[in-house]
């Protein structure tokens, strides 16, 4: 996983609420054999409609998701987190996550930052007057900063230490790789191996 | 005080534990499938890593395989996209394969016993939720989901925090014609689908002692139906003698026993919970509902929602009878099946094949059903064969078909129509699980082979 550290980027309204994970990325795109990939499935339903904010030529290349409240309810699938990172999001910006999709993005890396719907609202208007406004996710001040604005957020400690370290769980288990190797050189030899093939 | 098998087999792989935080437990052999390892692989590959143990991993194709035509390219694509995927991963990674025409190919779950790579004491993990049949031999042994595949093949660990052990004793000698599957059936239709739910079940007491290594791993397998995290059963000689001389047999056999015989139960240790079932009174057992534990002896009528107390189960009743297709009253013996599906994880071993065709051997099953014999694994097949199995279920007018998982889930062409109804030896009956709309009755192998002689719900006493 890639440390985050802090990220500037330009932002992307998305004024909905209850954006639910079948709506981030429906089941039939769950098919798919790679990790990678789904940004073409991502918000499916809305991408035909022109008027739709990713379709808008202003808010391409943005970074930062701002969504309305309760974002990422439904399914478990870690595929919702996977398409937002696909397709280039770094970053979701809303007043209220669901539980599962919160934990499934600080797990693999996508930062999900709460801050206040009236915020929230200030936010989407500077963006959408200025499409070009940056916004910074800064995870060692805990602060969000666009324009004259600077918005502390709250993130727990260790989460926050994970994810400047780049530490996904796999990495987590890695750096007790002195364990792993230490038990290993206790484990017994009476216990099967797979290889060399034995018929 | 003591301590249970399954904290003796936890304690011996705990790489690192800290207050408040899930054990690192170490893994000694991870199965891989299709299904659920190509957003593992890929997860690798992305972060740049290797599977840290080879060795210690073993992969086959199960679930989208068809069973006729085996070596023609699959002609679904979704399907030949997962399969060939598995074949690039595993030759990237290094990861041992066992392949479609292969002799170990076959049901992931069938393929590790047969091997020998299922030993007693170990931790063994698959992405699929009835890795609990590996507990058999006394190992502890459960699913995992993509993730945590991931995890083991970069780490070979899992964090993962203890379960807590429930005893389920089996007392006393089994009737005539009541199998494995009919104790775990009953079990199941006792404490419920969600019974186990946060336990590693160990199975105790005479009539489990007695069941063969076979019958004990049908039991373990369904483990997972009761909700458990995983069943095991404390390994005997009848466990060292099925792994005697199989190709992964330890080389030092008698070192091996020597530990192996350490793993069982303390007498003074404590269960977190103790179930209890009469061995003796079981009966042939059936299930009539849309999940395993909606069953009942196969003597019994078909019931009514009203039989049941909480309106919970009442509606859960009502809403299985109608998806059945099924009228409270109607005595179980009655109702007509379309296909018996002999095969899975559950009972497509050698043993299973032979209780079955002892049944139809010289007979014909009834012109109004078909039935699919799939043998769990490409070797279980020519062992059948080898023994004429084969003849004898052609000659009866069923099906040969090669392995895999086949009609146990709806994934590749083994599949029920609507509506039609099946006697099956798998173990889930959920709503469209052999295919949408199928009607799935959960059945042991005798069971199967005696319905479909005669057309209807039977056991072989019936004939
Ligand atoms: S036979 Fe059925 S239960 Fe067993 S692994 Fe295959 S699909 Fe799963």
């Amino acid at each position: 996983m890639e440390k985050f550290i802090s990220h500037t980027g330009t932002g992307v309204p998305l004024r909905r609420s209850n954006v639910d994970t079948d709506q981030i990325i429906p089941a039939v795109y769950l098919k798919r054999v790679t990790r990678s990939g789904f940004e073409d499935g991502l918000f499916s339903a809305w991408r035909n409609d022109p008027e739709f904010v990713l379709n808008q030529e202003a808010f391409k290349g943005g970074t930062v998701l701002v969504a309305g409240p309760d974002f990422g309810t439904g399914s478990s699938r870690e595929h919702a987190v996977w398409a937002l990172q696909n397709y280039g999001f770094k970053a979701v910006i809303s007043s209220r996550f669901a539980d599962i999709f919160r934990g499934n993005s600080l797990k693999g890396g996508l930062l999900t930052v709460i801050i206040e719907q009236d915020e929230i609202e200030k936010l989407w208007a500077a963006i959408e007057a200025n499409p070009s406004t940056e916004i910074k996710v800064d995870l060692q001040t805990r602060t969000v900063s666009y324009a004259e604005t600077s918005l502390a957020f709250e993130l727990d400690d260790y989460t926050r230490w994970r994810l400047m370290e780049g530490l996904d769980d796999i990495g987590l288990t890695l750096a007790q790789e002195a364990s792993i190797d230490a038990f290993e050189g206790l484990r017994s030899s009476l216990k099967p191996a797979t290889l060399p093939i034995r018929t | 005080m003591g301590k249970t098998l399954a904290e003796k087999i936890w304690a011996e792989h705990i790489v690192r534990s800290a207050e408040g935080e899930p054990d690192l437990l170490y893994i000694d052999l991870h199965l891989i499938h299709e299904v659920t390892s190509p957003q593992a692989f890929d997860g690798l590959r992305l972060a740049g890593r290797k599977v840290r143990r080879t060795d210690l991993t073993i992969a086959t194709e199960d679930h989208n395989v068809p069973t006729l035509d085996i070596l023609k390219p699959i002609a679904d694509p979704v399907s030949k996209l997962q399969v060939d995927t598995l074949r690039n991963n595993c030759k990237e990674f290094g990861v041992r394969l066992h392949s479609l025409g292969d002799a170990d190919q076959g049901v992931v779950h069938v393929v590790g016993p047969q091997l020998g790579v299922t030993q007693p004491g170990m931790t063994i993990v698959c992405g699929d939720s009835h890795t609990s049949t590996h507990g058999a031999f006394g190992a502890i042994a459960f699913g995992i989901g993509t993730s945590e595949v991931e995890h083991v093949l970069a780490t070979q660990t899992l964090s993962s925090r203890r379960p807590k052990t429930m005893a389920i004793n089996v007392n006393g000698k089994l009737k005539p014609g009541v199998t494995s599957k009919d104790i775990i059936l009953a079990i199941i239709a006792k404490i419920g689908t969600g019974g186990g739910q946060g336990y590693i079940i160990e199975y105790r007491g005479e009539a489990i002692r007695n069941l063969s290594m076979e019958g004990r791993m049908t039991v373990c397998n369904m483990s997972i139906e009761a909700g458990a995290r995983a069943g095991l059963i404390a390994p005997d000689e009848k466990t060292f003698e099925y792994i005697k001389g199989k190709p992964h047999a330890p080389e030092d056999f008698d070192a091996a026993v020597t530990y192996w015989k350490t793993l069982f139960t303390d007498s003074d240790a404590t269960f977190d919970a103790e179930v209890e079932i009469d061995g003796e009174s079981l009966e042939p057992f059936v299930t009539w509902g849309t999940n395993p534990g909606q069953g009942l002896p196969l003597s019994a009528k078909v019931p009514s929602p009203s039989d049941f107390a909480s309106e919970q189960d009442q509606i859960a009743a009502k809403n299985a009878l109608e998806y059945m297709g099924l009228t409270p009253g109607t005595p179980l013996k009655n109702v007509k099946i379309d296909t018996v599906f002999l095969g899975s994880c559950t009972n497509g071993r050698i043993e299973d094949l032979r209780a079955a065709a002892d049944i139809v051997k010289g007979k014909k099953i009834a012109t109004t059903l078909r039935m699919l014999v799939v043998p769990g694994s490409e070797r279980v097949r020519q062992q059948a064969m080898s023994e004429g199995l084969d003849t004898i279920f052609i000659d009866a007018g069923a099906e040969w078909r090669n392995a895999g998982c086949s009609m146990c889930l709806g994934m590749n062409p083994d599949q029920l129509a609507v509506g039609e109804r099946s006697a099956s030896t798998s173990n889930r009956n959920f709503e469209g699980r052999q295919g949408k709309g199928g009607r799935t009755h959960l059945v042991s192998p005798q069971v199967a082979a005696a319905t479909a002689l005669r057309g209807t719900l039977s056991s072989p006493a019936d004939l």
